[in-house]
């Protein structure tokens, strides 16, 4: 036999799966691990935009007005959210990002004009002060919540799910459970926190609808109330939450982050935001209230063109979440202190992994000082320098979106259209059910 | 002479009823001293709600110091998120009675359904009757004194506070208990996941003793049982299994 047989690398066991296997016999404990899909996926990457030329004509790039102001629970809430951008900050809890970072997403968001959101630890003053337009979730955990804090918030977004992980509970590890993490949660410091994955109050889409209306009636009907879910049965899904009353529907597709789940989640749980996204419209366009109940598209959103074709597919906004940490510093070699860049590979080097891989939110041990609570490491990134850096990604990202949109021939960002697109691959054109490039073909339609 | 305001909802739409509530009843100056609705006498002012007809969400999100009597049987998430009020509910109630309640009293006359107390922070939930499954769900600091029987998965994940049920529990008791301690005078059909019976110190009769007595409920306090966290779910461990 030749060498190239006796070396011949198994595709189903390969070294990753031997490395999988032999770590699940060693330790009897599945993988935890924060961020999201690191698998390949159909992605917007996959679409391109048929921008003007003859047949269409552009507006000026550089100087005719693109706008990008966006309105958010005009369904049924007295104070719908006004925003100047429909790029939103997801929900990220105090707990699993430092106090510093809240505040400091809530100082950008507030500077660009759009809306940041608490997460699965409660509301903190500093976010609440920080935030112009605060999303206030209402999680199965209810870790909490309260109603002087439901009062203070500009809308609700009840969480069904997330994409990162839909059906199951969130999850705080012991390390990350300070003193202060575990008072806002009423639990004991330092255990290892297992979220519900359920809401306690209620659990059908009927008693959705009557849930939906009790968080009406105690804010008075004011605000709007988002309904936040995992990318599974989607066109099912957002029937019943437009059934029970959301004003506006998330929908977070399976590369969206976490702090801390199951690998087996991550990477096997969901479907891809670009498949998820038409199956919300279609089923919006279905139910006769698309432009009426405004949907939001989560789940590796990275830029302006991301955005741009979110939008032309269908949504009202999007929300970020990853990309706003990366924007931070997450899986940069080095942090900033005192003006100065300070080396930050030891200490990834120390977690196991290296900048540009890391996913260890949920250590605690955050090299750049993101997703941590140890004080020492939380200096590492303080609000006025995150702030800034998060304020110049969110005006970047609306530049490029308003961009493409002029070439697309809009004054508006919100004109854009599924038209406007087309696929460069068959999966992506099946997926978004917009045509192939250079065909009329749209698999399982045309 | 005690002035009472009340408010139909045969006339008024549940909305209008919340926010004469919320906006209000706060400035009412009135006093009631009206023995025998919830057990609460105080210079607060007193609101009769009739015809409540098994409609859901009334008197949530209430604030302020009153009293307030839901003459009838009513539905879903009445007086859910409480602070300050002292609600009685002269019939049965649905699913989530004082859901994330924080301080006050809620008084059930009748039984409750599913979830009721569902993490509740503070304050006294009473039910008379029977109360159905996941009483005391996540419950995160609330009391609830339940005079008869509670369904299965009851105190799911209770954080901190107390669960006193003065019949028997169903299946699965305290699964995954947290910090909460949960009393029972009948008999417990089955203990959920982390959960465990310890011996009654003199401090539990004590606490056992508080809550009847706030509760109007006359019940001998020594035969409680105890039942409390083992604590063996607080860090991952591989011997788990199913247990995560």
């Amino acid at each position: 036999m030749s060498d190239h047989i006796h070396r011949e690398e198994s595709y189903s066991f390969n070294r990753h799966t031997l490395e999988y296997i032999q770590h699940a016999a060693e330790h009897g404990l599945y993988d935890i691990r924060g961020l999201g899909a690191k698998r390949k996926l159909p992605t917007f990457d996959d679409l391109v935009f048929l921008t003007a030329s003859a047949s269409r004509y552009p507006l000026e790039g550089y100087r005719e007005k693109c706008v990008s102001k966006t309105v958010l629970g005009t369904r049924f809430a007295k104070k719908p959210i006004e925003l100047e951008t429909p790029v939103t900050i997801a929900g990220m809890s105090f707990g699993s990002l430092s106090a510093s970072v809240k505040e400091a997403l809530g100082r950008a968001a507030t500077e660009i004009g759009t809306s940041t959101t608490t997460g699965d630890g409660g509301m903190t003053p500093e976010e609440r002060q920080s935030s112009k337009t605060l999303v206030y979730q209402c999680l199965p955990s209810r870790y909490g919540f309260n109603p002087d804090d439901l009062r203070k918030a500009n809308a609700i977004e009840l969480v069904i799910g997330q994409g990162a992980k839909p059906g199951g509970g969130g999850m705080l590890l012991g390390q990350k459970v300070s003193e202060r993490v575990a008072g806002m949660r009423t639990l004991p410091a330092g255990i290892d926190q297992r979220s519900a994955c359920r809401h306690p109050d209620w659990t059908g889409p009927d008693d959705l609808t009557i849930k939906i209306n009790e968080l009406r009636e105690i804010t008075d009907w004011q605000v709007p109330i988002y309904v936040k879910m995992g990318a599974t049965r989607v066109r099912e899904d957002v029937k019943l939450a437009v059934k029970a009353g959301a004003d506006v529907v998330v929908i977070d597709g399976m590369q969206g982050g976490t702090a801390a789940t199951q690998q087996c989640f991550i990477e096997h749980a969901g479907i891809p935001t670009l498949a998820a996204l038409p199956l919300a419209v279609q089923a919006l366009e279905e139910m006769d209230v698309f432009g009426t109940v405004q949907l939001i598209i989560s789940g590796g959103i990275r830029s302006g063109a991301d955005v741009a074709k979110a939008l032309a597919l269908g949504a009202d906004a999007v929300a970020i979440g990853q990309a706003v940490l990366m924007a931070l510093g997450c899986n940069s070699s080095s942090y900033c202190q005192d003006g100065e860049r300070v080396d930050a590979t030891d200490d990834y080097a120390k977690l196991g992994t290296a900048p540009g891989y890391c996913h260890h939110c949920h250590t605690g041990r955050c090299p750049v000082g993101i997703t941590t609570q140890l004080p020492e490491l939380e200096a590492r990134m303080t609000p006025e320098w995150g702030a800034k850096r998060l304020k110049n990604y969110l005006q970047v990202l609306t530049m490029e979106l308003t961009t493409l949109a002029r070439a697309c021939g809009k004054s508006n960002v919100h004109h854009l259209e599924r038209e406007d697109l087309v696929a460069l691959t068959i999966e992506a054109a099946a997926m978004a059910k917009v045509p192939l490039a250079g065909t009329n073909w749209i698999p399982g339609q045309t | 002479m005690d002035h009472v305001i009340q408010l139909d909802l045969g006339r008024l739409t549940v909305r209008e009823l919340n926010n004469y509530l919320h906006h209000e009843l706060p400035n009412v100056g009135h006093v009631s001293n009206v023995p025998g609705s919830s057990g609460h006498i105080g210079n607060v002012p007193h609101v009769e709600i009739l015809n409540p007809n098994g409609m859901h969400s009334i008197a949530v999100g209430l604030d302020a110091p009153s009293e307030i009597d839901i003459r009838g049987h009513a539905g879903y998430f009445i007086a859910g998120m409480n602070k300050q009020a002292h609600i009685t509910v002269h019939g049965n109630v649905g699913w989530s009675v004082a859901e994330n309640i924080m301080s006050g009293t809620v008084r059930v006359k009748g039984c409750a359904s599913e979830c009721a107390g569902a993490s509740g922070h503070g304050g006294l939930l009473v039910i008379e009757g029977d109360a159905s499954s996941r009483c005391g769900i996540s419950m995160k600091g609330c009391d609830i004194v339940v005079g008869g029987s509670v369904g299965h998965m009851s105190a799911f994940m209770a954080q901190a506070g107390t669960l006193v049920v003065c019949g028997d529990a169903g299946p699965n008791l305290g699964d995954s208990l947290y910090e909460a301690t949960i009393y029972v005078a009948g008999k417990i059909h089955s203990f959920g996941a982390d959960a465990q019976e310890e011996p009654m110190t003199a401090a539990d009769v004590a606490r056992v003793a508080d809550l009847l007595t706030k509760s109007g409920i006359t019940r001998d306090p020594k035969l409680f049982k105890r039942v409390a966290s083992k604590r063996s779910l607080y860090h991952w461990h591989s011997d788990a299994g199913q247990e995560y």
